[in-house]
């Protein structure tokens, strides 16, 4: 039975190198000139919105800036990488990623729990990775001279967000729900922690991994009647959310971080949305006016509207480009040290604001909106009011 | 602890937690139908159940797209979509059958479970693809019917929506149909003869092959409809949204007596009160301590010390056991 | 002769081109196959076990030195392995249905990063991490932790047969996922989604680095593995479990314990997955509840089936295509696509680089593995590589 196997077996081996080796040497002939840009995020699975959402940004980025370079004689390419948001599948990415010396930046990743195995493994050959979405402290402060990032921290934006709801809002009582991610309960226990030094007294702090049935969470919601809800997480889940919250009748003030800051949400909840408050480093237009001709552009290509942390992606992939160009030098393919070494001096002004990296790679400053939904029409998401702005720096690295 | 609190919001946690549980009994029976027949466990089947969301929101986009949505009266509307996601889930769940099971009959009981597995990744990503070529979206939203939407405020901690009314009231019915169509009718005692025993009832002359493919085509459609209506009840679906629902509803099959039809329904509806009675009392029980997130583990914990003091489920099974 | 000349060959020929061509997937597949033929060809015993010694120990680490991707590869199909032959005892020697074999695999992993990292200072105090060092006694506390989840889990549902010991074992598997996700409160264990970092590595020696360590240690313990495995298997117990298997009724009636049985079969089977997970928390420095859901658990089952149920060979192999498929095969193929749609190729005048985005090919690396699962069940139901004895019982049948 299982000597049947062998003849199979053998045949296959030898059309296996039939085919294998010209086409190894098709690979290797293509190798000079050519700069690759690596993008590593969920492209399958239930969080594949969020991760394409990265890769276009990062292919849009590209194709806007990649004429310096091609001036210069090069390639420029983009490598998508499905990293399907498990670390294991991160790390073997990872590892095939550092074998192709093509690649000088690394674009990702979505999720915290594989940006930090899999920055291990970029670190061996000092791989620059910047990270369009990993708000997770531990992500830079680890002190790795590699990893960049150009989103906010959670604990940034918790601070952002309890300010806002005790400044502005003047909220006496708050009830705080998260998405139980690393990003939605980081930024959610962040804002909690603010908020109570601040005066406002937390009802409730509840965790759920449920996407579309909120029912069960919403009564004790509503039946404690708070001035203010926080939603730490994602459109997707915070949209079915927000809306069966206002069906059932539950009227406080919602306000959470830049995860909602997608048009799909006013698709999701509608009406229910209308006056919700978001803090972002994604400016409104008419601070940066390059965001609306990146959205129009991103809609126009694509043909949707683009994904909470798209932009990032593209701000991203814009300050690995221009170290790529300022590390060429004479012609030649830089390395990545120097590329990595010329992204800690590129200094950035993008559609998410002026990035430039402290020690740790976090951004130096950031610059914080808090904006309010305009209309239910996820078509004018873009005229979203700013009402308020905040500067905060990223805090040192607690050991 | 806030004890009128606790007392006020009961009502309402008990309605949530029955919309949730006919939700679960609904697809709950397209597992206890194809393991009563086949004694496998049919993986595929909460895409099955998501494919049943995905034609309900097609329809009603088309619809609205169309402008009819605001002049059709809702009943007819809902109906609609229900007919037709029982149509397709229906098929397709027969089809898979065709396809991706029948050759795999006589192989060992775990291999049409990887085959169901395998055609379930394939399903979804299939969605995906055909989702995203026509409508180029990851989540779709169920357009909001406006009759469906009146709430009734019981009391100041009661209050009732007319889709959640609807969602019972469809399941019900539905539940029922099926209970004629198997015990009261001939085809539903060949599906029964099939269930007993593959052998004698082709002897009889029962076509064995057929009812196989009727029970998937039944159960199919049960899910399609139970995906109709989880579309209405929460809005949002995507083309991963059905495994969470379809693992908690076969669950709740067993939890009530894996092939037995009335007790999928009573397991969908025990798990939908456990689950809501959970997430909603946990966190105001124990101060914060545990919350909503332990919900699963609740349920589950007192799964297993159902199935430890009844090892066949709550109403027994109908299978018999095979050597 | 020749045919030992021909196995010899290939793995000469295939470890060559893969020197030669470090970056090409098909050149390693080709290596992977001479392996495989060697493992199948009719050639002396002490032959084969000297080729696939040579290959294991020393060409797969000199191909990890030219592509590190690959030495990659191996470890994460070696901690498959060993899980697929820790769930073979459980499905494929007792017969017990288990879809939430990745929980052992979870306590394992974290029992070493808690202690292993300075996480454990939040609920003792201080005096964390442990040494390095102390790594290789966390294999054994690992090991005993995993089997006495196993015999925890075991012992309520004993009563239960089939699908209910299924539903229960998921429940299980959920269970300590959820926990896992939620026990930063009120005392913190886990660090619930953040996860634990960083988790210290064992100390190696001479001047190996960590990626060669991990792979010798992976290849080490998927080797004690089949061993013990190969022992279990022709032993009183293995016996006593393929009773099980066959007959419950039958089997307790000629006085095999069943209780015991079983409990020990649960037992055995988590500690191979209570050690792997010591040694993944350790390789991936960081762990989160993301690594163990519903779907490992699946995965693991799938290969355990794939390569034919209740046989040694069959996992190793089962385990190995199933992760060669999903890190290399369908990465390689789509990534080879993006290539092509880079350069420009245009199939039947359509150019590649027009393709909408909706089409990209990285996306549906999952739905391709769907369609081999299912064609590889239709085509080839007993598996890749049955027990002779099953093979022989289903031949009989039809």
């Amino acid at each position: 039975m299982i000597r049947n196997l062998i003849r199979p077996a053998s045949v296959l081996t030898v059309l296996l190198t039939l085919v294998a080796l010209p086409s190894a040497s098709n690979l290797e002939a293509q190798g000079k000139g050519t700069i690759k840009i690596a993008t590593q995020s969920p492209l399958s699975g239930g969080q594949a919105a969020l991760g394409e959402g990265i890769k276009l940004g990062a292919q849009l980025a590209i194709e806007r800036f990649k004429g310096g370079l091609e001036k210069a004689g090069f390639r420029v390419e983009l490598v998508p990488y499905d990293d399907q948001a498990k670390p294991d599948v991160g790390v073997a990415n990872a590892k095939n990623i550092i074998a192709d010396k093509d690649i000088l930046v690394v674009i990702g990743h979505l999720n915290s729990g594989v940006a930090i195995p899999s920055s291990e493994v970029y670190k061996e050959v000092n791989l620059a990775m910047i990270s369009p979405a990993n708000t997770n402290p531990t992500v830079t402060d680890r002190g790795y001279g590699n990893v960049f990032r150009v989103c906010g921290r959670d604990d940034v934006q918790g601070v952002v967000g309890a300010e806002f709801a005790q400044g502005t809002i003047k909220a006496r009582s708050a009830y705080v729900i998260h998405d139980k991610t690393t990003y939605g309960q980081g930024v959610a226990e962040f804002f909690k922690a603010d908020a109570e030094k601040k005066g406002i007294k937390i009802l409730g702090f509840e965790g759920t991994e449920e996407k579309s049935n909120f029912d069960p969470i919403i009564t004790p919601v509503k039946a404690k009647n708070p001035d203010l809800i926080y939603f730490g997480g994602i459109y997707e889940q915070a949209g079915p959310f927000f809306k069966q919250a206002r069906e059932k009748g539950v009227k406080a003030k919602f306000l959470g971080p830049d995860g909602l800051d997608s048009s799909d949400l006013a698709k999701i909840a509608g009406k229910a949305v209308v006056g919700m408050y978001y803090t972002s480093v994604a400016g409104p237009v008419s601070v940066y006016p390059q965001a609306k001709q990146f959205a129009d552009e991103y809609k126009k290509k694509f043909g949707k509207n683009p994904e909470p942390f798209a932009a990032q992606a593209y701000d991203a992939t814009a300050i690995g480009m221009k170290a790529v160009e300022a590390a060429v030098r004479g012609g030649k393919t830089p390395t990545r040290d120097a590329v990595t070494a010329a992204i800690r001096d590129v200094k950035h002004t993008g559609i998410t604001g002026a990035v430039e990296f402290d020690g740790k790679g976090d951004p130096k400053k950031a610059l914080y909106f808090v904006l309010q939904v305009a209309s239910e029409n996820p078509e004018k998401w873009g005229d979203n009011k700013e009402v308020k702005r905040l500067t905060i720096a990223a805090p040192a690295a607690k050991k | 602890m806030d004890l009128p609190l606790l007392i006020g919001i009961f009502p309402q946690v008990l309605l949530d937690g029955l919309i949730l549980g006919f939700m679960y009994a609904l697809i709950a029976l397209g597992y206890t139908m194809v393991y009563g027949v086949l004694e496998f466990i049919n993986f595929a089947h909460s895409e099955i159940f998501i494919v049943g969301a995905f034609v309900g929101v097609e329809i009603l986009l088309g619809l609205k797209g169309a402008g009819w949505l605001e002049s059709l009266p809702w009943p007819l509307v809902l109906l609609l979509l229900l007919v037709a996601a029982m149509a397709v889930s229906g098929l397709l769940a027969a089809a898979v059958e065709r396809v991706a099971y029948r050759p795999l009959r006589s192989a060992p009981r775990l291999i049409p479970l990887i085959s169901a597995i395998g055609v379930s990744f394939f399903l979804q990503d299939l969605i995906r693809l055909v989702e995203s070529v026509w409508r180029n979206a990851f989540n779709l939203v169920y357009p909001t019917l406006d009759g469906l939407n009146h709430r009734f405020e019981l009391t100041e901690t009661l209050d009732v929506s007319v889709k959640s009314l609807v969602v019972i009231v469809a399941a019900l019915a539905m539940l029922w149909v099926l209970h004629m169509l198997v015990n009261r009718t001939k085809i539903g005692t060949a599906v029964r003869a099939v269930a007993e025993d593959q052998a004698a009832a082709s002897l009889v002359g029962i076509d064995v092959n057929r009812i196989i493919s009727l029970t998937f085509l039944i159960g199919g459609a049960m899910g399609g409809a139970a995906g109709v209506l989880f579309g209405v009840q929460y809005g949002l679906i995507n083309p991963y949204s059905g495994f969470i629902p379809g693992l908690k509803a076969f669950t709740a099959a067993v939890l009530g007596g894996i092939g037995n039809i009335p007790g999928a329904m009573v397991g969908g509806i025990v798990l939908g009160l456990l689950e809501a009675f959970a997430a909603s009392y946990l966190g105001l029980l124990t101060g914060g301590a545990f919350g909503a997130e332990y919900k699963d583990i609740f349920a589950f914990s007192v799964l297993i010390l159902i199935l430890v003091f009844r090892p066949k489920g709550l109403l027994g099974e109908i299978v018999r056991e095979r050597a | 002769m020749t045919r030992a000349a021909l196995a010899i060959g290939l793995i000469a020929v295939s470890a060559w081109a893969v020197a030669t061509f470090p970056r090409s997937i098909l050149v390693f597949l080709l290596f992977q196959g001479s392996l495989l033929h060697a493992y199948l060809a009719p050639i002396p015993r002490w032959l084969r076990v000297a080729l696939l010694a040579a290959a294991l120990l020393v060409l797969m680490p000199v191909i990890g030195a030219y592509n590190g991707y690959y030495l990659e590869v191996a470890t994460q199909v070696g901690i498959f392995v060993a899980l697929a032959l820790g769930l073979n005892i459980v499905v494929g020697l007792a017969g017990l249905l288990d879809l939430g074999y990745v929980a052992f695999f979870a306590v394992g992993a974290y029992s070493w990063a808690i202690f292993g990292s300075p996480h454990a200072n939040l609920i003792f105090g201080g005096g964390f991490p442990l040494a390095a060092g102390w790594f290789w006694a966390f294999l054994v506390v690992g090991l005993l932790v995993a089997a006495g989840a196993g015999v925890l889990l075991g012992l309520p549902v004993l009563r239960l047969r089939g699908d209910y010991l299924a539903i229960v074992t998921l429940g299980f598997g959920e269970v300590i996922r959820v926990l896992a996700n939620n026990l930063d409160k009120p005392i913190n264990i886990t660090n619930g989604p953040k996860g634990i970092t960083p988790i210290s590595r064992p100390p190696v020696p001479f001047d190996v680095s960590y990626a060669e360590a991990f792979y010798f240690l992976v290849l080490a313990i998927v080797g004690v593995v089949i061993l013990v495995n190969r022992r279990l298997e022709d032993s009183h117990v293995g016996r006593a479990w393929e009773a099980i298997r066959e007959d419950e009724l039958a089997a307790q009636a000629m006085g095999v314990p069943l209780v015991r049985s079983k409990l020990l079969a649960f037992a055995c089977g988590a500690s191979f997955a209570g050690v792997m997970g010591v040694v993944f928390s350790a390789k991936q420095v960081f762990i989160n509840p993301e690594s163990f859901t519903f779907l490992e658990s699946i995965g693991v089952l799938a290969m355990v089936i794939l390569g034919g149920m209740g046989s040694i060979p069959g996992a190793v192999v089962g385990a190995t295509v199933v992760t060669v498929l999903n890190l290399q095969v369908l990465k390689g193929l789509s990534l080879w696509l993006n290539e092509l749609k880079n350069a420009g190729v245009t199939v039947f005048g359509l150019s590649l680089a027009d393709l909408p985005t909706q089409l990209e090919p990285a996306k549906y690396e999952r739905m391709i593995f769907g369609m081999i699962l299912v064609l590889m069940m239709i085509f080839r139901p007993q598996g890749i590589f049955p027990v002779r004895r099953r093979a022989r019982e289903l031949a009989g049948k039809s």
